[in-house]
């Protein structure tokens, strides 16, 4: 079944991975550097932030990077485990633990992203 | 007092795989203390030992120039052509050599290429008709666009370095691997070809191009600069679209 459908992890693994590497650093720049430092101090005040990120668009992409990140990391760590950690033969397990990982980020991510 | 030595009197160690297997049963490393010689590749250096020192040790080669894809080896646990792997990159320190890494070893440095043969046969390389056109028909042309698209695939000569490098296959024995599939999207790209289905059903398969995890040691080793990890992204794609398409459109199946 996991061997069957596998075009469909590795396109949401290949869809994460350039999500990711594309958006990522902005992302971290951005919240993780510049916020914190205090760079943009009317771009980030509370109330500007919740209204950008209460919009629907800015909604649906936070939900799109989120969720095809944890699919990425899902299927890599699926493989470091199967064969870095020489699971193989535990395939089936592994790859089940690490789809409906990311499944669970993904119905939290929504639930998350619904109440901003 | 190197500098004091004449040319002739320089010397490199080798340390060459050994295994016999009608005289031992485990390989064991044998050292030889050959002249070195600036412009002598390691191939070079195993013909002076095969010729003047030992002609019981085992390896093949043919061509010495990059072309066969016959003398593969394990050159200090790197996978290369010992045609085009200079001593003078290794001087003065020794240099160790071993058969092709992930094949079982026939003898000496002489491997087993059973496996990647019928890999090779496996993934059905060559170009597939749904009917020959008659002989008067002439040729299949062909632009030189067309040409483009797969002509970097074809440069293969089957020397199974990517082999030798891939940690994929060395885990799964069964992976069909870079070079084989490499190939076999060589042909799914010709435009003369009407394979590509015939030839996916084979890629599309865990044993196939869903095995390899984009490690690209292969590209890293190849020496006909083929990208094996390239093609094999390419048919992953391909058949992930096609994938999408089967399920998005079930009755689109032509």
């Amino acid at each position: 079944m996991i061997h069957r459908s596998e075009p469909f992890w590795w396109l949401l693994f290949a869809a994460g991975g350039s999500a990711a590497a594309v958006l990522a650093p902005v992302l971290i720049l951005l919240t993780g550097i510049a916020a914190p430092a205090g760079w943009f101090p009317q771009a980030f005040a509370y109330e500007h932030v919740r209204a950008l990120v209460s919009h629907p668009v800015t909604r649906l992409v936070l939900f799109g990077v989120i969720v095809l990140s944890f699919f990425h990391w899902a299927h890599r760590f699926r493989y470091t485990l199967a064969e870095g950690l020489a699971l193989k033969r535990a395939w089936l397990p592994v790859a089940v633990v690490c789809y409906a990982a990311a499944i669970a980020g993904t119905v939290s991510a929504a639930v998350v992203i619904l109440k901003l | 007092m190197m500098a004091e030595q004449t040319v002739a009197e320089r010397t490199i160690t080798l340390e060459v795989f050994r295994y016999r297997p009608e005289q031992e049963s485990e390989p064991t490393f044998q050292t030889y203390e050959i002249p070195y010689r600036e412009d002598w590749v390691v191939l070079d250096a195993l013909n002076y030992i095969k010729d003047s020192v030992d002609g019981s040790l085992t390896y093949r080669w043919s061509c010495r120039m990059g072309v066969c894809g016959s003398c593969g080896m394990m050159v200090n646990g790197v996978p290369k052509l010992t045609c085009s792997t200079f001593l003078k990159d290794y001087y003065p320190h020794p240099i160790r050599i071993e058969p092709l890494a992930n094949f079982p070893v026939a003898r000496d440095l002489a491997i087993v290429l059973d496996d990647f043969m019928a890999k090779l046969v496996h993934v059905r390389p060559w170009i597939i008709r749904r009917q020959e056109e008659p002989l008067e028909a002439g040729e299949y042309r062909q632009t030189p666009e067309e040409l483009d698209r797969y002509k970097h695939f074809s440069m293969c000569i089957n020397c199974m370095l990517c082999y030798a490098a891939c940690p994929i296959y060395g885990l799964e024995p069964e992976f069909v691997g870079p070079a084989a599939i490499a190939l076999a999207q060589r042909y799914n790209l010709d435009s003369r070809d009407q394979g590509g289905r015939e030839r996916m059903g084979i890629l599309s398969t865990h044993e196939g191009i869903w095995a390899c995890t984009l490690v690209g040691e292969c590209t890293t080793v190849c020496p006909a600069e083929v990208d094996p990890a390239g093609a094999i992204q390419q048919a992953k794609l391909a058949s992930a679209l096609g994938w999408l398409r089967r399920v998005l459109v079930p009755w689109g199946n032509k």
